[in-house]
């Protein structure tokens, strides 16, 4: 038993007597850099033509800056210019480093040496003297025995960092109902996104599908992004009769034109592929898939919630609009969805 | 300290001097500078790991001299030309430029993202290598838990790093992230307001991430690195079995010169490879992806790889969970994947002491076990890993399903099966591979190795003479800790507590088929006919066997 084994339980360890005793290190074997001063000396230029290739690399990445300015329009010149400094900077990198290891492993000497471990526990006399240092800081503070200081204390280190938490709030503003609007509002007119340009319900043709975005989006200067993230739209025209709509939003499409949010209902991404033989849509990042014939609800796929339907008509010039805003939140699920 | 009489010392001495004389250097050389390492190609993950970093926060920098995190909207009007006239956030616009109109720029950029990518990845394997060959026992348990908190923090680094630019893609990313913050019970939404400062994507949420990518998480991984280190010196590197190694000492190459050169040349290498690869290989063209905009996104979006395994969970949760309590609704699509995830993380961080618990074993470890020698933990080990990479090829369902030309829905119920399966048969199969082995060493140590030869005794018997393996070698198939299963006891009280069945029924599982280490009766027995040099030869070290 050593030291370090005397101390502590070993537990489940099982006590079975080794066949040999631990042999010791096994002999060092010679290299021939050790026998031959001969093979020393060749290991030597070597290791000072890896460190002389590290030179080399070096110029060439100085050069691949200077030889290649950059060309308004000419992709070339970024080309060339980051192909000969990576190379010029692996060359000077590696040249180093083989040098080294190599330099480490033929002529520094590669005879093991053994050291000795300490335990981590301090020694029994240490742990005394330290609980000595403990006891007199206790008693000279008196931390054990006035309660009412330790207490008070406590709770002001409670209090202490809680303004810390507190003035974050406001790191953004109250939600409210936000998450619940959208831009689209009665008789906004569905846009092409990104162009912003109107739809006629005429240049709807059945199978064509149409990216949209509210009329006026494109124009915003402020919070465009914020409201397209909410109000995308996917807009599809399918034969009416492949349509199964809910007796109660059999007004919500015109002619077989249907519009869907464009915001999975799962986290977010864009259902931004229609599959024109099935009707289903898909998302690209995680694969939930509505079927658009059924009121985009989720037959495959991570999401739970049907895509929601943007009711729309059109407008006396043929434009089509919306009836109103989505009567049910677009995107993911969230706590407070349904108040 | 030199006497003034003696010869003038040159410039090196006199800075020596004169630094030891202010900062007592030479102690610090005297401690360290013959400190003993052990060699091993396993040990060199963590190394590339801790170099990686290093090359990201110097590239980092170059980056940080050029890169905006704004997302005011300007008109792009740099040297790449298709995206000339586009509206963007000055983010990505910079980002572009760093491409495009600086020179060394894209190298730069390249390598930033290449060591980020080597970086997750060298500590991953780092800490599996730690797993499989128990270094995490006992002192080195709180040394796992920092590690642990690296690998999370590298995670979080680069995924805070893979948003910067603001395109298409990392814009896609974001959203996913907000779309599970939202899904949070109660304080989702507001938690969701306060990270983007308002609706997704707002203007603010570039510049937090990069306060987080460029301060606040490289300052924890360099403080964890430091812990990290620091441990390792307190407890010196673990080693190996093998022929004169054992819990009392480390053996291994000093510090100076042999590992200095050693690692500061491999700091090179990884570097120089880093730099190779950025500078043929293409990682993350923005320039491809476009500005961020909520509307449009591409087939076949994929995070970092190191991210894959989150998007994996998302992609194979299952639908139709919801939860409605009133009025109030927890989407389960979101919850069951970050559940699973955490449970998943609890318990890598949680390991160490788990086994210890069963064990009991309260003696310091110093020496390695070979995977093959802990069987049950190796087979808990290769079950991690499996659901890791079914939940990591999750996230590529949809290019499994394009590429091979099989039904998307066909590959994602093959991939919720195999999620649930495959760690149940990677545990079963590692775990009788390791007990094979282990038989197979046992039958090296009683009888040696098969040498093909086939002699004929003179009274005609046929036998294959097999040659007996060293004693260095013999060593180090016979070092190795063994454990018993334990059997549920009543306590004083003539109790017997649950948490002792428990342990007594995991103790089961563990150490029920293990196969013990051969002992000294059975290998003088096995040896008796024919006593081999290894036995008769006396030992060179007068040390005691550790494993008693």
């Amino acid at each position: 038993m050593t030291d370090i084994e005397k101390s502590y339980s070993p537990g489940l360890a099982t006590d079975i007597e080794k066949p040999i005793p631990n042999p010791g290190i096994e002999p060092h074997r010679i290299r021939m850099t050790d026998k031959s001063e001969k093979h020393a000396r060749t290991a030597e230029k070597q290791i000072a033509a890896m460190f002389g290739v590290s030179v080399v690399g070096a110029i060439i990445a100085i050069w691949g800056f200077f030889a290649f300015p950059i060309v308004d329009g000419d992709l070339s010149a970024t080309r060339n210019n980051s192909l000969w400094m990576g190379l010029g900077m692996a060359l000077s990198m590696l040249g180093i480093g083989f040098g080294a290891v190599h330099w480490a492993k033929t002529l520094m000497p590669d005879n093991e040496v053994s050291e000795m471990r300490h335990q981590a526990r301090s020694t029994d006399e240490t742990r005394a003297q330290a609980l000595e240092i403990v006891k007199l800081a206790d008693g000279e503070s008196g931390f054990s025995r006035r309660k009412l200081i330790r207490r008070t204390m406590y709770g002001a280190l409670a209090f202490f960092p809680i303004p810390a938490i507190v003035i974050f709030g406001d790191l953004g503003p109250v939600v409210g109902d936000t998450l619940k609007h959208t831009m689209w509002k009665s008789g906004t007119r569905l846009a092409k996104d990104p162009t912003g340009i109107p739809l006629k319900a005429s240049d709807v043709t059945i199978g064509s599908v149409f990216h949209v975005i509210p009329e006026g989006l494109s124009e915003m200067e402020e919070h465009k992004l914020e409201e397209k993230a909410k109000a995308a739209v996917l807009l599809v025209r399918v034969n009416p009769s492949d349509l199964n709509e809910d007796p109660d939003k059999a007004d919500w499409s015109y002619q077989g034109i249907v519009a869907y949010s464009k915001i999975c209902t799962h986290v977010g991404c864009p259902v931004a592929l229609y599959e024109q033989h099935t009707h289903h849509l898909l998302c690209p990042c995680h694969q939930s898939t509505f079927d658009l014939a059924n009121h985009c609800k989720v037959i495959f796929g991570p999401a739970s919630r049907s895509l929601p339907q943007l009711p729309i008509a059109v407008d006396a010039e043929g434009y089509l609009i919306a009836q109103s805003d989505f009567l049910e939140p677009v995107g993911p699920s969230f706590w407070d969805i349904r108040k | 300290m030199t006497n003034t009489t003696e010869k003038k010392p040159g410039f090196v001495g006199g800075a020596a001097n004169y630094l030891d004389e202010r900062l007592s250097i030479g102690t610090v050389l005297k401690g360290f500078g013959r400190k003993v390492f052990p060699d091993h190609w396993s040990f060199m993950l963590g190394e590339v790991a801790l170099y990686s970093f290093v090359i990201l926060v110097l590239s980092g920098t170059f980056l940080t001299f050029f890169y905006q995190p704004s997302m005011a909207e300007v008109t792009y009007n740099g040297s790449y030309a298709p995206l000339k006239g586009a509206e963007m956030s000055i983010a990505y616009a910079s980002s572009l430029d760093i491409s495009f109109d600086i020179r060394g720029g894209l190298i730069m950029r390249q390598i930033h993202h290449w060591a980020a990518l080597l970086f997750v990845a060298a500590a991953g394997l780092h800490m599996l290598r730690v797993f499989f060959t128990g270094a995490f026992r006992k002192p080195r348990e709180l040394n796992w838990v920092v590690g642990f908190l690296l690998f999370l923090m590298g995670m979080g680094a680069g995924f805070t790093g893979y948003s910067l630019p603001d395109d298409l893609l990392s814009g896609n990313g974001l959203r996913i992230i907000d779309g599970m913050i939202k899904g949070i019970p109660v304080i989702g939404p507001a938690f969701s307001s306060g990270f983007f400062g308002g609706a997704f994507p707002g203007t603010e949420v570039v510049a937090r991430l990069y306060s987080l990518h460029i301060m606040i998480l490289p300052a924890l991984i360099i403080v964890l690195i430091g812990v990290h280190l620091m441990m390792v010196i307190i407890h010196k590197h673990t080693h190996y079995s093998g022929p004169g190694r054992t819990d009392d000492n480390v053996v291994g190459y000093p510090l100076m010169p042999v590992y200095v050169a050693k690692a500061g040349g491999f700091f090179f290498l990884v570097f120089g490879v880093v730099a190779a690869i950025s500078a043929t290989f293409t990682i993350n063209p923005i320039w491809n992806y476009g500005p961020y905009d909520p509307s449009p996104v591409s087939a076949g979006t994929q995070p970092d790889w190191y991210i894959g395994w989150l998007d994996g969970a998302l992609r194979l949760a299952p639908s139709g969970w919801d939860i409605s309590i009133f009025d109030y609704v927890i989407p389960m699509g979101v919850m069951v994947p970050l559940i699973v995830s955490l449970l998943f993380l609890g318990l890598v961080a949680a390991y160490p002491f788990i086994e210890n618990w069963v064990t009991k074993d309260k003696r310091e470890h110093h020496v390695l076990d070979r995977p093959r020698n802990a069987p049950t933990r190796t087979a808990i080990g290769a079950a991690g890993v499996t659901f890791y990479a079914v939940l990591w090829a999750g996230a590529s369902t949809d290019l499994i399903a394009t590429n091979f030309q099989m039904s998307l829905n066909q590959v994602l119920v093959a991939m919720q099966i195999m999620l649930l399966a495959g760690p149940v048969i990677a545990y079963w199969v590692a775990k009788r591979a390791c007990i094979a082995l282990q038989n197979k060493d046992r039958e090296m140590v009683l009888h040696g190795r098969e040498t093909g030869r086939i002699v004929r005794l003179p009274h005609g018997e046929y036998i294959e003479v097999h040659e007996n393996v060293d004693k260095y070698e013999l060593w180090k198939l016979i070092d190795y800790k063994d454990y018993q299963p334990v059997i549920a006891r009543p306590d004083a009280n003539g109790k017997t507590t649950i948490g002792n069945r428990i342990r007594s029924a995991v103790s089961k599982i563990y150490f029920e088929d293990r196969i013990a280490p051969v002992s000294k009766a059975e290998y003088e027995l096995a040896h008796a006919d024919h006593v081999p040099e290894a036995v008769t030869e006396k030992p060179k070290s007068k040390r005691k066997s550790i494993n008693a």
